[in-house]
């Protein structure tokens, strides 16, 4: 898997049917590997941005963007370059207690790590972390000692630093 | 606003893109527009007989003409009948517009709408997703213009490409306050601007130093009508041309410094000089892996200077020194204005005397005819019976091979052949095409036994329609390309290759109503050839050759340019 470094890029694209499938099936056409893909409208009317995280070597990656930007469906493309951006995923993880003094340790973890409980029940608690892969990385292996019953990830969502945007201009 | 049926809007919409001919098969889910061509007086219909036929025609008409060409076909097999057809013009970059109906997307009957798996349902926007530049499917009769102007913009502009539009059975028989308007919807799409100036400084830089230059031209020179400045270029420069497969026409190949195509069935001459230039202007050319062979000794001693309009081809498969991304035409336009000023004049004598040797040692002229009907031999006489204008389609296989290697094309949009898919049964059917697009010009399909058989029922469609065309079947009784690749790779252990008896093509050519003939010497050929040019029908000449003749030169899977074996 580790050919390359991790590259996020962001597309504007239409809001509309059909489009992630044009979208997805440029990836599998090209033979280019999708590791996360996050979608959802932005404060643009009927525009969706979509996350996209791939594992590929710089060639590689000049492709998908260029590829990305020719379809038809999408607005801009843009390479988030290292180091200037923010990135955060979200996930949902349901852990196991299996007695009262595990429930304390588990809390104790969440609140290190700035999560939240949202969900409890006798034997289960299910927390919510938000932060970079690495962080629920780090969260997770914390909880698998207790047992991680069921785990959700979003995948990474993200934006370029400073007051530099892809808006489309209206 | 006219009150009118979504059919009606359709044909209306076309006509306004000066469409005067469709190819088509109708069907239960495209009967409304049939029904409205009834009262259209415009737009002629041509009954193809399969709808893969439609589409190559459709494609055949689009490259003799540089106008978009029109396919049509109903939903389900009608549809996925068309996607070779597709699948090829979106390959070749050819401007195609498909039009399929599709199952209602609403309706009374439930049962029978889109999703619900009803008869002749196949969802043909996501099969052709991958194949078309975009495809609409309009769910309003009021959506209809604009699918349709939008479809020829896309279709027409930048590297142009196959666009389809499904219409639900609903939308068609709908009837809707209609506007036409210039308005499109094609989202992200932008056409390319002027090429950057910087690029265009440093190739001419390149270009004003180089000892051995040399051009290599694809199929985007056609399609962006280039040719003059590539010729003005050529001669500026005192470079040598080779071209791709798809670039055959863009220079005329029997001007001095043409090379022919490179290839694996490339020219000598083109291939041996690919690799001893110092700078390589290619334009409007994707580098596919059929023109450089194995990409560490294509043009390993040159500087590379690529013009494209489609900024994804740059560096896609070969890494380049000076990319332009823009119109062929205008980016040699500004090269040559910029390479004009730099260039010393009265050098390059060395190289001129170089390529001029290289064609007469490596890719020497047939010096008198041989008594046999080799394909060498009947592709030189094809040429000097055809005029200038006249259009060639191909097949696919050997019969193609042949046709690049021997075959001279010297005005581009005269040599029409599946290039990029690969497709047999091509040829015929854009034939066909091209003809409805140019009446008064002869068009001849060079074609194989294996390839004609594949499309033949379209001489019904060339008969009735009364598009005369004529065919050349190099007859030998055999899947020749892969029975070529058996005998040279696979130690002649043959499998699947064998036509045994195939049809006697005189006959079936006279079963539909066309003129059979065959030719078994140069002499029998030559008169053939003449009847078939004055006939008013289709006419096949079946040309029986040896089953076991090889296409060389060759350069085989994995090897470079250099490592081409067996003499032109």
């Amino acid at each position: 898997m580790e050919t390359g470094k991790t590259k996020v890029i962001s597309v504007l694209v239409d809001n509309k049917p059909g489009v992630l499938h044009g979208i997805a099936n440029l990836f599998r056409r090209r033979n280019f590997n999708i590791e996360s893909i996050t979608v959802g409208p932005t404060e643009q009317k009927n525009i969706a941005r979509m996350t996209i995280t791939v594992n590929e070597d710089e060639k590689t990656i000049e492709q998908v963007v260029k590829q990305l930007a020719k379809l038809i469906d999408v607005l801009k493309v843009d390479e988030l370059s290292q180091g200037n951006f923010v990135m955060r995923e979200l996930a949902l993880i349901k852990v196991n207690v299996p007695s009262s003094k595990e429930r304390s340790d588990i809390i104790n973890c969440v609140d290190v790590f700035r999560g939240r409980i949202i969900d409890v029940s006798t034997d289960s608690l299910t927390v919510e972390i938000t932060g970079t892969p690495d962080k629920i990385d780090a969260f997770l292996n914390l909880m698998k000692t207790f047992g991680v019953i069921e785990l959700a990830r979003t995948g990474i969502t993200a934006l370029g630093r400073g007051a530099k945007s892809i808006r489309i201009d209206e | 606003m006219t009150k009118m049926s979504g059919a009606q809007a359709l044909l209306e919409s076309l006509e306004r893109e000066n469409v005067d001919v469709i190819f088509g098969i109708l069907g239960g889910a495209i009967l409304p527009v049939y029904d409205a061509l009834c009262d259209n007086k415009k737009i002629r219909h041509i009954l193809a007989r399969h709808e893969q036929g439609a589409a190559h025609a459709a494609e055949g008409y689009a490259r003799a003409s540089g106008r978009a060409g029109v396919c049509m076909a109903t939903s389900g097999p009608g549809a996925t009948n068309l996607v070779t057809g597709i699948a090829n013009a979106y390959m070749d970059s050819s401007p195609i517009i498909a039009l399929t109906g599709q199952i209602p997307s609403t309706g009374v009957n439930t049962s029978y709408m889109i999703g619900r798996d009803a008869f002749q349902e196949a969802d043909i926007i996501g099969i052709t997703t991958a194949i078309t530049k975009y495809n609409y499917q309009p769910r309003t009769v009021a959506e209809i213009p604009v699918a349709v102007k939008s479809a020829f913009y896309l279709a027409t502009t930048g590297r142009p490409g196959p666009v389809l539009i499904d219409l639900p059975k609903n939308v068609q028989a709908g009837i809707a306050d209609v506007e036409f308007t210039d308005k499109i919807d094609v989202g992200g799409y932008k056409l390319v601007g002027e090429p950057d100036l910087a690029k265009i400084s440093e190739a001419a830089n390149l270009l004003a130093k180089a000892e051995q230059p040399i051009i290599l031209a694809g199929g985007g020179v056609i399609i962006a009508g280039a040719s003059d400045e590539l010729i003005q270029m050529s001669d500026l420069l005192m470079a040598p041309v080779a071209t791709s497969f798809m670039g055959k026409g863009a220079f005329p190949e029997t001007h001095p410094l043409s090379l022919g195509s490179i290839g694996m069935h490339g020219n000598p001459a083109a291939n041996k000089l690919m690799g001893e230039a110092d700078v390589l202007l290619a334009v409007g050319t994707r580098f596919s892996d059929r023109a450089t062979a194995n990409l560490d000794t294509f043009a390993s001693n040159a500087k590379k200077i690529h013009i494209d309009i489609d900024a994804a081809e740059i560096n896609k498969n070969i890494e380049v020194d000076v990319p332009i991304v823009g119109d062929a035409k205008v980016s040699l336009k500004m090269l040559h204005a910029a390479v004009s000023k730099k260039l010393q004049k009265g050098e390059g004598k060395a190289w001129t005397k170089r390529v001029k040797e290289a064609k007469e040692q490596l890719s020497p002229l047939l010096k008198e005819l041989p008594k046999d009907l080799v394909p060498k031999a009947l592709l030189t006489e094809l040429r000097k019976l055809l005029p200038e204008s006249a259009i060639v389609t191909t097949e696919v296989g050997q019969n193609q091979m042949w046709s690049a290697l021997y075959f001279k094309a010297l005005k581009p949009r005269t040599f029409i052949s599946s290039g990029g898919l690969g497709t047999m049964g091509f040829g015929f059917p854009a034939a066909i095409g091209a003809k409805v697009a140019c009446p008064n010009r002869p068009v001849v399909d060079i074609a194989g036994d294996g390839s004609f058989i594949m499309t033949e029922q379209e001489l019904a469609c060339s008969v009735t329609e009364d598009i005369p065309v004529t065919v050349i079947v190099l007859n030998n009784s055999v899947l020749g390309m892969v029975a070529q690749w058996q005998r040279m790779l696979y130690k002649r252990r043959y499998m699947a290759v064998n036509l045994g008896k195939t049809p006697d093509f005189v006959k079936l050519a006279e079963a539909y109503g066309a003129l059979g003939l065959r030719a078994t010497s140069i002499e029998e050929f030559h008169k053939a050839v003449k009847t078939a040019l004055n006939s008013k029908v289709t006419t096949v000449i079946d040309v029986p050759i040896g089953s076991e003749t090889d296409v060389v030169p060759f350069v085989p899977p994995g090897c470079g340019l250099p490592q081409q074996r067996g003499d032109y």
